[in-house]
């Protein structure tokens, strides 16, 4: 189903829970809602939805305006980040409730039912009550209940962030082949960039209520249009420095610090004396990897190994920064150390938040 | 600051266990260091809680014995065994001020105003708190609260170890970055014993100096970051450590190298030699970060098909189809399309070998 | 453009209808009559707001609001706290819960006319197992002939009747505190009082907000029992606001008065219900925003 958001925005009370925004879903694919916890991600999910009104704008779905439309007669299904439940029901009760209610025949049910028991792994459970089954089944429930509609227009809030690190790995890869397979619309709320980046698609980028950036998840990744979409869209979070340009391109970022920008950069930087450098922590490296990488000589301040990749905070005077190395590295507190980087690779930000320039990504992880 | 040790300890609800499934904790023995930082990690259900819940002395063991400093603690209730903890959700006291909150411990011992006063500011300037100390508790942002719970620990001195029990639960990831570092700060500074809850690996590695993995109610392998990721002892270690956890593919050994899907990987020495004579189900394992790819047909590589390749910003994802298994890999660069045939590399050096799920090579 | 499911609006159309009949019709009725002299059921007079200015002026009238509030506040000061109490002293699980939970709640499933027969037996000094066991004792006991013996028993039977309702509200608040926060106060070394204090009872603000309105709306309210068990007297030392508008309107059959009278009582626990509930809602979140 084709939805789009025109000029919406929402008012409670005197607050803007929402500011005037237009979105529009793209179909077949996963549309991520990206942001913090109170950055607007489920008002907005209960908008498209139908459970609240718009204070101003319309929601257009398949082109037919639905605004005032409620929720019954839309064509949609949702999952919560509780697990929601019949909790009187069987498992097999609580997936076919919604083919009970469009009065699909027993013997369909029985068949799509357990297809789709089988897809989301659990068959074994069809006759127990949520209340015994452990929160990753119990969630599984619930979106076999959701999915089983096999409506126009799927919305997940945050489905996955009540269950078990491991957990949440495993349902992530299986929601991506579940909804590769269907033509249904999904919307997907998520706090971590990370989920943002392994489900794909596109993503929306909110903060407090407003809509900062949207489009294909890469991109949004590899061109964040603001500082702020760019706070948003890191993790590990994305190091700032403000630096002082002259004319020949040189930045000046206090402490020392000094790096000269290329020409691309400095063309896409004219006219701006003060901007802020963008770096993302997979750019720093421990030793030089390419024939422009420059030294950031500083000081250790703490490694974080988390097993597959260490996080070094490292601090130069008054700049402080975080790299993301592959493997594990040992780095005492106040050991000196080379950051290597590309001045290539830096994002420029005017002061006032606006994009500059983005590094062109030829391929990741570079 | 404590040393801790835990001799013998398990825990089972019925009164006579026999079987292994009728303990929520079974039979273990461990010591960690004084002011050392350790993470319990597991899923949910394998009894990292109650062990926690156990040292804290909230409930009571029914096996072995829990030893503060060689004094045995077994039957001393929490406010007598020195001890701090921080829950999922912020515990504070809502009619208090930040200032109050942080003080309360003290007040409750009786300590002097002067005393009082320079601690709690010795404690909010550790934690950043200066500037909310005024302030109604329950006002503050989630974060602040988890600070203020953990300040209360804090700032007694006399506090043995500080619990935390998945504290950073409720905390957007933004904030988390700074809160773990805080705690690592923290940590450095006092040198206190630390035990950390969690289920998220990556809390749990960056957190603790030792790890100590647990999976329905069993210990199965206490160790360094690099040597969970590195050497993991179990299956379960290799799998639940790691984004993705390790590959591991049944294969069968047969004359100095491991088959499977058709091809053969040859075994070092080492490798053979534990693995003679070993009867029982055979695992292969490598983590994706170390799986090699290549596009041409080299010696000792394995023929496979991509079935998928997902780029994360960072680095891609690649699935390969060897035989009927699945292998995942961590790549740098992968300029390829699905369905395209390509050439697996697994390191013998990385690859290791476990029988029944215990590591052997 | 369409608007939402009407079809809701519908299902409480019955409900409607109801409360229209029952209570909106007759407190028209009410108002009508509070301006009109009604001297026979044919005759009526319009006379403005005579009654209204009568009824401020009636000093029997002001001896009733006053024993009323006298009343009240004392029924707040015992029962609220008593219940708390009560409350905390029962156990939180498993039969001995459910066993307490039903006995304490058994005073409230007696009609209250009962309630009033009940206790007038019961302090009589002759047959009454109360008033013959305090006359034993030496102390005399009087209810019917002393002022002070009929407030007291009067206070004690709304006391047994409806702390329990105090009760059952603050349990189940206090059921609702998640355990981490005892175990916090264990570990931080507080005393029970500081546990009670700084947890429980700001936990139980809300329930014990809605405790204080019912008491306090239901206890200006009362006349059965008192006026089973005293009749009002000695003389009119009970007589409070209800039973003193009944006599007005029933024995005397001063509807005009009387209506007006009940419009003035209406707005006057409308009135304490609105400062109360605001003064509990901001003392419990302070000044921080």
């Amino acid at each position: 189903m084709l939805l789009a958001l025109e000029n919406v925005s929402k008012k409670v009370g005197a607050e803007d829970h929402i500011y005037p925004l237009s979105l529009s879903l793209v179909p077949g694919t996963i549309n991520v809602l990206l942001g913090t916890t109170k950055a607007g991600k489920t008002s907005l999910m209960r908008l498209m939805a139908g459970l609240d009104r718009p204070t101003e704008g319309r929601v257009v779905a398949g082109g037919k305006d639905v605004t005032g439309v409620s929720v019954r007669e839309r064509d949609l299904a949702m999952v919560y980040q509780q697990f929601i439940n019949y909790p009187s029901f069987t498992v097999f009760d609580n997936i076919a409730s919604p083919l009970r209610i469009k009065g699909v025949a027993e013997s369909e049910i029985r068949k799509r039912v357990t297809d789709m028991a089988e897809r989301l792994h659990i068959t074994p459970y069809l006759q127990r009550f949520p209340a015994e089954l452990s929160g990753g089944q119990q969630q599984r429930t619930a979106m076999a209940r959701a999915l089983i509609k096999e409506a126009g227009l799927l919305l997940l809030d945050e489905p996955l962030v009540n269950l078990d690190y491991k957990l949440r790995e495993e349902l992530r890869n299986e929601l991506t082949e579940l909804f590769s397979e269907g033509k249904t619309t999904v919307v997907y709320a998520t706090t971590e960039p990370l989920e943002a980046l392994q489900l794909g698609g596109h993503v929306a980028v909110l903060h407090e209520g407003r809509l900062l950036q949207n489009g294909p998840t890469l991109d949004v990744f590899n061109a964040p249009n603001s500082i702020q979409a760019a706070r948003t869209f890191s993790d590990p979070p994305i190091n700032l420095m403000h630096a002082t340009l002259d004319a020949n391109g040189t930045a000046q970022m206090g402490s020392g610090l000094v790096l000269q920008l290329s020409p691309a950069q400095m063309q896409k930087a004219a006219g701006h004396k003060e901007v802020i450098l963008g770096l993302r922590a997979h750019s720093l490296r421990l030793a030089a990897r390419y024939p422009d990488d420059v030294p950031i000589e500083a000081e250790v301040e703490l490694a974080e190994i988390s097993g597959s990749e260490t996080y070094v905070h490292v601090h130069r005077g008054r700049i402080a920064l975080v790299a993301q190395l592959p493997g594990v590295h040992d780095l005492e507190l106040g050991t000196p150390c080379s950051m290597y980087c590309r001045p290539g690779d830096l994002f420029l930000y005017a002061p006032d938040g606006a994009l500059l320039f983005a590094p062109t990504l030829i391929q990741a992880g570079v | 600051m404590a040393r801790i040790e835990l001799v013998d300890l398990a825990h089972a609800y019925k009164p006579n266990p026999s079987a292994p499934s009728d303990y929520a904790l079974r039979p273990m023995n461990m010591q960690w260091d004084d002011g050392g930082a350790y993470a319990l990690l597991g899923p949910s259900g394998c009894g990292k809680t109650t062990l926690l819940n156990i040292i804290s002395g909230l409930l009571r063991p029914s096996h072995g014995r829990v030893l503060f400093d060689g004094k045995d603690v077994t039957n001393l209730p929490p406010e007598a065994r020195n001890i701090a903890q921080v829950f999922q959700f912020p515990v504070i006291y809502d009619t208090m001020t930040v200032f109050d909150n942080l003080a309360f411990p003290l007040r409750n011992r009786g300590w002097k105003t002067a005393d009082i006063n320079k601690r709690v500011q010795q404690v909010a300037e550790m934690l950043e708190l200066t500037g909310d100390l005024k302030h109604r508790a329950s006002g503050l942002s989630v974060d602040a609260k988890q600070k203020i719970s953990l300040g209360r620990g804090l700032v007694r001195p006399d506090v043995a170890a500080v619990l935390f029990d998945e504290p950073l639960t409720v905390i957007d990831p933004h904030l988390k970055w700074l809160l773990r570092r805080k705690l690592k700060e923290i940590h450095h500074e006092l040198k206190l014993s630390l035990i950390y809850v969690t289920h998220d690996q990556v809390e749990a590695l960056t957190f603790a100096d030792k790890v100590v993995v647990m999976t329905q109610g069993e210990v199965v392998q206490a160790g360094t970051a690099q040597e969970l990721f590195e050497e993991p002892a179990h299956t379960f270690v290799g799998y639940f450590i790691g984004n993705p956890g390790m590959n591991l593919l049944p294969c069968k050994i047969n004359g100095g190298a491991a088959h499977l899907a058709g091809s053969s990987i040859p075994l070092s020495p080492d490798a053979s030699a534990a693995l003679s004579g070993a009867t029982g189900n055979t695992t292969l394992g490598i983590r994706p970060e170390f799986v090699e790819c290549e596009f041409e047909q080299m010696p000792d590589t394995a023929p496979a098909t991509i079935t998928s390749i997902r780029n994360l910003g960072t680095h891609y994802l690649a699935e390969f189809r060897l035989g009927e298994h699945t292998i995942a890999a961590k790549l740098r660069q992968l300029s390829a399309s699905a369905g395209e045939k390509v050439w697996l590399r697994l390191p013998a050096e990385r690859t290791l070998y476990y029988v029944n799920d215990k590591r052997v090579a | 453009m369409k608007t939402y499911n009407n079809r809701a609006w519908f299902l409480i159309l019955p409900v409607i209808l109801c409360v229209a009949f029952s209570a909106i019709l007759p407190l028209m009725t009410i108002v009508n009559y509070s301006v009109q002299d009604i001297l026979s059921p044919t005759q009526h007079v319009f006379v403005g707001t005579e009654w209204f200015r009568m009824v401020m002026r009636d000093s029997e009238l002001h001896g009733a609001l006053y024993r009323q509030l006298i009343f009240s506040l004392s029924v707040l000061a015992i029962q609220i706290p008593l219940g708390i109490l009560i409350a905390l002293s029962m156990p939180a699980q498993g039969w001995k819960a459910s066993m307490s939970l039903v006995l304490i709640a058994l005073p409230l499933l007696i009609p209250w006319n009962v309630v009033g027969t009940i206790w007038q037996i019961f302090g009589r000094g002759d047959i009454g197992l109360l008033g013959y066991a305090i006359n034993h004792a030496g102390i005399s006991y009087n209810y019917t002939g002393d002022s002070i013996d009929a407030w007291v028993t009067v206070l004690v039977m709304d006391i047994w009747h409806w702390t329990p309702l105090v009760v059952l509200l603050c349990y189940a608040g206090l059921r609702a505190i998640p355990d981490a926060y005892y175990q916090a106060a264990k570990i931080d070394g507080a005393s029970r009082w500081a546990v009670f204090r700084f947890i429980q009872l700001p936990k139980l603000r809300n329930v014990l907000m809605i405790a204080v309105l019912l008491r306090f709306m239901d206890s200006f309210m009362i006349y059965t029992e008192p006026f089973v068990l005293t009749g009002g007297g000695p003389g009119n030392a009970t007589t409070f606001l209800s039973q003193y508008l009944t006599q007005k309107a029933v024995g005397q059959f001063d509807l005009g008065p009387a209506a007006a009278f009940s419009l003035i009582y209406f707005l006057i626990i409308l009135l304490f219900c609105f400062v109360l509930y605001n003064w509990m809602q901001r003392v419990g979140t302070g000044d921080k925003k």
